[in-house]
Parts: structure tokens; C-alpha cells; sequence
């Protein structure tokens, strides 16, 4: 995809939309990160607010329930000191039958500057961005199982913090990687950034062989998936799939990819560990790993508002030349 | 105050000339005050100035840094500029003397968007202002306590940039550039 032709871009080659990183060439994604740096050490301030998006108003459209990822947009929005307007979705004019488009429409004349959108269906947030006229900007908070951008760019700093530069480093992705919009986002991303190596970790159903064409190594074998990692990004386990045929159960899926410590010995002495969060103890990862030294979750937290300041902030500041 | 000839300007000042003024001048302003101010540079010209003024005072307190990216008000047409200019204070500022140091001063909106951002971070007692050049063209209110050369004759469309070499015999080394808009 080259950058006249991708919709997030402006002709000039600035973020004015972000719905996803793939396609997205490396110096913008390292714009973001390099952005996000001056919001992290936001603590020190005595006020911890800069005046960046005042008079902006962004309004978060969660479509699909979310707590974290809403609660942190939310708290990013406020900290640029923009208006912010949380719309419950299940209980407006969609359940009336409003279409995704009239809804939208009908917030322009609110005078919106952003959206912040999550929905179930990939690629809604596509279509808002289609159908919204320059001065509004979209943000993707996760749409179906097809992209988490901002999850993806908090994994890369998270990264990129505590490893420093991408090229040597090899990242072992394990679980449910073809239902997760995290995982697609943070292989998207890591090839951007020139990981040396990408793993994708987890049973066939969950991880198959056709994730090669995204430019991983699938690995079917946990102790071969993580050996030698030095970052290990841990999936939730999605309840649904242990209901259908994907999965026989989480005890299974817990004696054979779970993320115990005697797995973890296996991975490279400073490896980091992370996890998108809500994290299922005794699943997907043991609490002596989520909870013990090499366990990086609550610096991704914490980085994850600082990214998402900085992409409301590049995008809100992206003028959209005819 | 030294000013330059009215005529206009085909080369640069010698910004070595200038930075010896105006550390004599910043030396005096710091003897004169029974507490040394904390000496605050602004990214990214200032806090070159900064961190060579204290080394050269011999000053006990750290300098600071500070940025003015995220109280600038062109910030909605020009956007970001980011990477490592983060302010950086040494110590608490609440109730401290400030010496704002930058290397041109010019429609003063820099200074005004610094000042917002320390004030982010606690009251100063007092801040003054110390330049290299005040070359005039002032949009807000602001007048610098120390300037080291004054030049009023030079052109909009023409930016005075304070350039740094690093030599391994005459250590750091400053030179201004006339960098076209």
C-alpha cells in the first residue's frame, strides 16, 4: 500500500486517521511512539494536563463493551484537555435501528473533531472514515477481529522501552492469534518495525499454518514457540471459543501453551512478558508469571495512555488538504 | 546595551562573542542574589545556552530543561514536534528563582508557551529571562532581563538558528545560522 493511497493518510503523508498499522509506513508508527515518550512522564506534573486539544470535542463510540480501552481514551482525551462525550451505544437510537451512518451523521452536527470507535464488525470504523467529511478523525478502539491499532502501537512501546531497538529481537505471540485483532495489530506492527523474528504460538485451530503469509513463524510447540524469546505477548483466551470446537477446554489449553514459570525458563533470562488484559490467572498465564519480575502488564497500562494522547494529538493536529 | 549596525545583516553574529556577554552579564545578575536562580534552557537552543552557563559559573544547583511543544499555540496548523524535547526539571520549582534562558527571542509566543509549562509543574517565585539576541518583532507583552546583542534589523522571512559544534580541542562551540522560512 503506498501512501497516496492509504485512507489514513493525508496527501502529505500525515496520520489523519488511524484504523489500523498495517500499511502504515515506519516513520509514522515511530512518530507515535516518539510522541507518546513526552506524555509518559506526565506523573511529574503538578497539573496533568497540557492544552493541546482545547475546544476539541471527542466522542467515544463503543459499539462493543469495553471498560479498559474506553476508560483509557477517555482519560488521554482528558489530559489534552478536549470535551468528551461517551456514548452508550446499546442503549441510543442503534437499538431504534438507526444505521451505523445516520448515527454518525448525526454526531457531525454536533461538531465532532474525533471518533473514537469500537464495534464488533471489522472494518466499521473504515466506513465511518469514508463517510465523514476532512475535519474529523477516526480512531479505531478495536473492530471485530480485524484491528486494535493503539493496543498494537502500547505493545511497541511497551517493547521498545524496555528493549530498545526492534532488529534483534525475536517476539513469540502465543494463543487465540487468528480470532485476535491485538495479535494482527502487533504483527502488523513488528514487521513495520523490522523484528528480527515473529512467532505465532498456539494449537492449529487457533494459530494455522496460513498465518505464514503475514510474515510469522507459526509454531504449534510452546516450548519451541517461546525458546530463545525475548518478548512473549500473551493472548486472552477468549471464553467463546472453548464453547465450540476450537478448543476442548482452558485446563487443556493451560497444560499445553498456560505461560507457567518452568515455560518461562525457557525464553531468554530478560524476557519480557505481557498481556493485553483482562488476564485469566490459571489459564492463558500463571500468577507467578503475570504477577512475577519479568511481567511487564501494568507498564503497558500505563504507556497505553500515553499512546493513545499521542495519537489524538497527531491526528486531531492533521489537516486533511483537498 | 551593544546593538548591531543599522544596515542589513549578510552574516550572522558571532554567536561566541555573544555567548562571552552574556555570560558576564548572567555571572553579575547571579552574584547580585543572595540565592542563585535555578537556570531553566529552553529546547533547544536555551538548553545548550543553560547547560554551558552552568559549567561555567560553576553553579551547585542542576540546570533545567524545559519544552514548549505542548502549550504552543500554532500547535492546531503545525502539529507536534516531539521525540526527546521533554522538560526536565531538577528540583522542584515551587518558590524558586528562574533564569529563562533561550537563544533568540523574537514575537515572544515561545516564551509565553515555556512559561505556561513551567507554571505546570509549580509557582516560581520570580522568572527572568536572559538571550543570546533580541531581535524585536515582540506579539506578546515579554522583555528579557539580559539580552546579549540586540537586532532589529532583520527581515521576517528570516530565521536566526543557534547551531552547536562539538570540538575536541576548543570543546563546545556556538555559531548562528540565517536559515531562510
Amino acid at each position: 500500500m503506498t501512501r497516496a493511497h492509504n485512507p489514513q493518510l493525508n496527501k502529505n503523508g500525515e496520520l489523519r486517521h488511524l484504523l489500523t498499522p498495517e500499511g502504515l509506513p515506519r516513520d509514522v508508527l515511530t512518530h507515535i511512539l516518539d510522541t507518546a515518550q513526552g506524555f509518559v512522564s506526565f506523573g511529574s506534573r503538578e497539573v496533568k494536563k497540557v492544552p493541546l486539544l482545547r475546544g476539541k470535542s471527542v466522542f467515544n463510540l463503543f459499539f462493543e463493551n469495553s471498560t479498559r480501552t474506553r476508560t483509557t481514551f477517555e482519560i488521554a482525551a482528558q489530559r489534552l484537555s478536549a470535551d468528551v462525550f461517551n456514548l452508550d451505544i446499546q442503549r441510543s437510537s442503534t437499538s431504534k435501528g438507526e444505521s451505523l451512518l445516520d448515527t454518525i451523521a448525526n454526531l457531525e452536527a454536533m461538531d465532532a473533531d474525533v471518533f473514537v470507535v469500537r464495534h464488533s464488525d471489522s472494518g466499521a470504523p473504515f466506513l465511518i472514515a469514508q463517510h465523514t467529511p476532512p475535519h474529523v478523525h477516526i480512531v479505531n478502539a478495536g473492530d471485530g477481529r480485524h484491528a486494535h491499532p493503539t493496543q498494537g502501537l502500547l505493545d511497541m512501546y511497551t517493547i521498545r522501552h524496555f528493549k530498545g531497538d526492534f532488529s534483534n529481537l525475536t517476539v513469540a505471540i502465543v494463543g487465540d492469534i487468528v480470532h485476535s485483532r491485538v495479535a494482527r495489530s502487533a504483527i502488523h506492527a513488528l514487521t513495520t518495525l523490522g523484528a528480527a523474528e515473529v512467532r505465532a504460538v498456539g494449537p492449529k485451530t487457533l494459530a494455522p499454518d496460513n498465518l505464514r503469509d503475514m510474515g510469522v513463524r507459526v509454531c504449534h510447540d510452546m516450548a519451541e514457540g517461546i525458546r530463545g524469546a525475548d518478548v512473549i505477548m500473551m493472548l486472552r483466551l477468549q471464553n467463546e471459543r472453548m464453547s465450540g470446537a476450537l478448543l476442548p477446554s482452558a485446563h487443556e489449553f493451560n497444560m499445553t501453551y498456560g505461560l507457567t514459570p518452568e515455560r518461562l525458563a525457557l525464553a531468554k533470562p530478560d524476557v519480557i512478558v505481557m498481556h493485553p488484559g483482562p488476564i485469566n490467572r490459571g489459564v492463558e498465564i500463571d500468577s507467578a508469571v503475570a504477577d512475577g519480575p519479568r511481567s511487564v502488564i501494568l507498564d503497558q497500562v500505563r504507556f497505553g495512555i500515553a499512546v493513545r494522547m499521542a495519537v489524538l494529538s497527531i491526528v486531531a493536529s492533521t489537516e486533511s488538504p483537498a | 546595551m551593544p546593538s548591531s549596525p543599522a544596515s542589513p545583516i549578510a552574516a550572522p553574529p558571532d554567536a561566541e562573542v555573544l555567548y562571552a556577554r552574556l555570560l558576564a552579564q548572567v555571572r553579575s545578575t547571579v552574584a547580585a542574589q543572595a540565592e542563585p536562580p535555578l537556570l531553566i534552557g529552553i529546547y533547544s537552543g536555551g538548553a545548550w545556552l543553560a547547560q554551558r552557563l552552568h559549567a561555567d559559573l560553576q553553579l551547585a544547583q542542576p540546570y533545567g530543561v524545559v519544552s514548549s511543544t505542548f502549550h504552543r499555540d500554532d500547535f492546531a496548523t503545525r502539529g507536534l514536534h516531539p521525540s526527546a524535547n521533554r522538560t526536565a526539571l531538577p528540583v522542584p520549582i515551587a518558590d524558586q528563582a528562574v533564569l529563562l534562558i533561550d537563544d533568540v527571542l523574537h514575537t515572544g509566543r515561545t516564551i509565553r508557551a515555556a512559561m505556561n509549562e513551567l507554571f505546570d509543574f509549580g509557582r516560581p517565585a520570580r522568572i527572568d529571562l536572559a538571550v543570546l539576541v533580541d531581535r524585536g518583532g515582540r506579539e506578546l507583552p515579554i522583555c528579557p532581563q539580559i539580552a546579549a546583542s540586540t537586532l532589529l534589523d532583520l527581515p521576517d522571512e528570516v530565521s536566526l538558528a543557534l547551531l552547536r559544534d562539538e570540538d575536541v580541542s576548543e570543546g563546545i562551540r556556538f555559531r548562528f545560522d540565517l536559515v531562510s522560512k
